[in-house]
């Protein structure tokens, strides 16, 4: 009898469930159907095309900085996609290898046995963390690099650089025909040292007698390609940058937007990531480094053997994740106009076109590809270094 | 004479009494051991030593002892022979400021705002102190009443004769204070069912919830303003576009529960499994039990990332900037570049007083959440 019962029960749980999926797939998937109909009523009213034909449509907006081939007469929306997408990929990769350095010298001087470099890191931290980033950014931007001296009382940097409210210019190389033999050295010197290195481990692992390879390496990094610099000429130019009348001439311009982005988020990433870092090391059980002593391994042999592969387990997801929300903050770009996709995007082109749909959803596809492709490669990595506990 | 004493390694004579060790305690000890323990460590403190001395005269200099306190314009904020290097301009922020709190909010009507001020630091104290009596009343009241009374209080009600005010007159600290509450308010209740969304059997409900959840974490939060700002208008009939700053809070209100629902979600997951089969022994359905066994446990774990939560919504408030809202960080925006007040050191003026006020803020939430945590610890070493 109880059986029964049990089972009717069940049967009304899943029945109850099944009708639960259907009204919610109902309100949602008719909450979706309304919103359609009305944006097609609220566009067709306000004369809005709809459709991707934009794409291949004449931009006629200017970008003020450009790595591809842009004109605002020629090129397409689909083109200022392109620049948009790699001004953020530019400023993102920046941004991360900075933030990564800096974040890891703070995070190592708060545990630092000093106690004054530990409260110096410390307050860095807190300062940076408690301050919203759009705050930083403004401050970058309006009140530093937008107070430098005019074009007349630009600051003359040592090395031929020029520093002034319109931005950062300095030596542009030029490269001459003989550089190449220079590339093809140092890509020798990268190889071989490689190769060395591993022959190195080879003998160390059957004789257990360690080489000392990194003069060795050094040498061939750096000292081969230099003599072949002198020896083909000096094929290398550099382009100063000129005072012009009204604006600088020649050299590499980088806009103050640019330097104020890198500058916020850098700062602002850097104090997210030095708290990773600590939690990292931290992680690491004060038992290992007795252990390593114990093994006799010295200071740097322990950390790099022992230490520091323990710590990045424990440090790359969150880092990651730190890594994603400086590509993510990099669209605060918006408001000081550097020319970020969002801005590109979600500003000229939609003020444009007027395609508030299409553009707002490329825009979001981007970014959540980059987010889903990485947690998926962090996953990845999950799996890869999980210590399997027996 | 024993043989044992002519053995030459035998001492015959006690030893010297050794000097006592070195000072290892009071300040002396203290400096050896965490400042100047090797030459390494004593160059960074020095270089950390000078630095500090060039940064804190130079800081209080233009912060304080050269700032100019009062003034009717910017004539004393500028460079003269008085002061040929003026400091902060503090009578700057003391002219803007009660347009930094309330933006356009009718002059006579701002003790509405005053009374919406004090009833949600009622409503914070009461439910951020742990040992207040009836914390049960006190959620009601923030989660419930508080909003209504707000509302009223804050958009006017002509019935009760308070005069309409439209949200374009809003601004500065109060709209900043709105953002944040009305996040804080909608996520906690939406952030738990989507948490419990994400963890049920329930494959459409799963979906659902996942997809939300990761489709508002991947992209960056202006999207998602931009989103609410521009797509939303579309999707209703035209009678029905909700205002601007509507539009907004409803951007932050998803922003915050996705971010809130995954914080829930690791309190959900640091429960054990045998509460859930306690709670299911006892006969309690689905809801019951989640309200009374398993969500009070969840939330009093994670409270610390709860607040912490708050503490990064708090700060991305600001974004509403962007979409053209006339927030704190706005109305400096807008009072920096008055012409009246321009002057070389305005700007780092308005962006110190911001600063100051985000900072105080947020450092005393991620104070309380690590009061919370070590309360928490104590309870659970027991």
């Amino acid at each position: 009898m109880p059986e029964i019962v049990l089972n009717s029960s069940r049967n009304a749980r899943r029945a109850g469930t099944i009708a639960l999926q259907v009204a919610l797939v109902a309100v949602v998937g008719g909450l979706a159907y309304a919103a359609v109909v009305n944006a097609a009523q609220n566009l067709a009213a306000a004369h809005v095309a709809s459709g991707f034909g934009f794409w291949n449509n004449t931009a006629g907006f200017d970008i003020s900085q450009t790595l591809i081939a842009y004109s605002s007469s020629t090129s397409t929306f689909g083109r200022a996609f392109w620049v948009g997408l790699l001004n953020t990929l530019l400023v993102a990769g920046i941004g991360i290898v900075l933030a990564t350095v800096l974040g890891f010298v703070i995070g190592i001087g708060r545990l630092s046995r000093n106690w004054l470099v530990a409260r110096l890191a410390g307050g860095y931290v807190e300062m940076i963390r408690n301050v919203p980033l759009l705050l930083q950014l403004l401050f970058w931007y309006n009140a530093v690099l937008k107070s430098l001296p005019e074009l007349h009382g630009s600051v003359a940097l040592p090395g031929g650089g020029l520093l002034n409210n319109r931005g950062l210019f300095l030596p542009r190389p030029e490269f001459e025909s003989g550089f190449g033999y220079v590339v093809i050295a140092f890509l020798f010197g990268v190889a071989a040292t490689i190769g060395l290195r591993l022959y190195a481990r080879w003998r160390q692992d059957r004789t257990g007698e360690p080489a000392r390879i990194v003069w060795f390496g050094l040498g061939l990094i750096v000292i081969l390609p230099l003599v072949v610099y002198a020896l083909s000429g000096a094929p290398l130019h550099f382009s100063f940058p000129d005072m012009g009348r009204f604006n600088v001439m020649g050299g590499v311009e980088i806009l103050p937007e640019f330097a104020a982005l890198v500058v916020a988020l850098t700062v602002y990433t850097a104090a997210f990531i030095a708290e990773v870092v600590r939690a990292g090391v931290l992680a690491v059980p004060q038992g290992q480094t007795e252990a390593a002593q114990a093994l006799g391994l010295r200071s740097p042999t322990m950390l790099r053997l022992v230490i520091v592969p323990q710590a990045m387990r424990v440090i790359v997801p969150p880092l990651t994740s730190q890594y994603l929300n400086l590509i993510k903050n990099s669209s605060l770009a918006v408001a000081i106009g550097y020319p970020d996709l969002v801005e590109v995007f979600t500003g000229s082109v939609l003020n444009i076109t007027g395609q508030a749909v299409e553009v707002v959803a490329v825009t979001m596809a981007v970014y959540l590809t980059i987010s889903l492709a990485t947690s998926l490669l962090m996953n990845l990595y999950g799996y890869a270094t999980d210590v399997r506990e027996r | 004479m024993a043989p044992m004493a002519e053995a030459a390694y035998l001492r015959t004579a006690p030893a010297e009494r050794l000097p006592p060790p070195a000072d290892r305690g009071g300040a002396t000890g203290w400096l050896r051991a965490n400042l100047f323990s090797s030459l390494g460590n004593t160059a960074l403190t020095l270089i950390c030593l000078s630095f500090i001395a060039w940064a804190v005269p130079t800081l209080l200099r233009f912060f304080v002892f050269d700032a100019v306190w009062s003034a009717t314009d910017r004539g004393a904020c500028l460079a003269s022979p008085v002061n040929p290097e003026p400091g902060a301009c503090w009578a700057f922020v003391r002219v803007w400021s009660s347009y930094f709190v309330y933006g356009f909010y009718p002059l006579g009507q701002r003790w509405r705002v005053d009374l919406f001020f004090l009833a949600l630091a009622f409503g914070v104290a009461w439910l951020a102190w742990l040992a207040a009596p009836r914390r049960d009343i006190g959620a009601v009241y923030f989660f419930v009443v508080l909003p209504v009374l707000s509302y009223v209080l804050l958009c006017g009600a002509p019935l009760i004769g308070l005069a309409g005010v439209p949200t374009t007159l809003w601004g500065g600290i109060l709209v900043t204070i709105v953002v944040a509450t009305v996040g804080i308010v909608v996520s906690l209740p939406i952030g738990i069912v989507l948490a419990l969304g994400r963890r049920s059997d329930i494959p459409v409900v799963k979906l659902f919830a996942v997809t939300f959840i990761e489709f508002v974490r991947g992209v960056p939060l202006i999207t998602i303003l931009f989103m609410a700002s521009v797509m939303l208008p579309l999707f209703v009939p035209e009678r029905f576009a909700p205002d601007k700053l509507m539009r907004a809070l409803i951007g932050v209100a998803m922003i915050a529960s996705a971010y809130m629902a995954e914080v829930v979600r690791g309190g959900l997951a640091a429960i054990p499994r045998g509460q859930y089969e306690a709670a299911q022994a006892l006969g309690l359905p689905y809801w019951r039990m989640m309200a009374l066994v398993i969500l009070p446990q969840a939330l009093r774990v994670t409270l610390p990332n709860i607040v912490n939560t708050f503490i990064a919504l708090f700060k991305d408030t600001s974004l509403v900037f962007v979409v053209g809202i006339f927030d704190f960080l706005r109305t400096i925006e807008a009072a920096r570049v008055d012409p009246h007040w321009a002057t070389p050191v305005t700007s780092v003026t308005g962006y110190a007083f911001a600063a100051s006020f985000y900072f105080i803020c947020c450092y005393g939430m991620s104070r309380y959440a690590r009061g919370v945590e070590t309360r928490l610890a104590r309870a659970h070493r027991r």
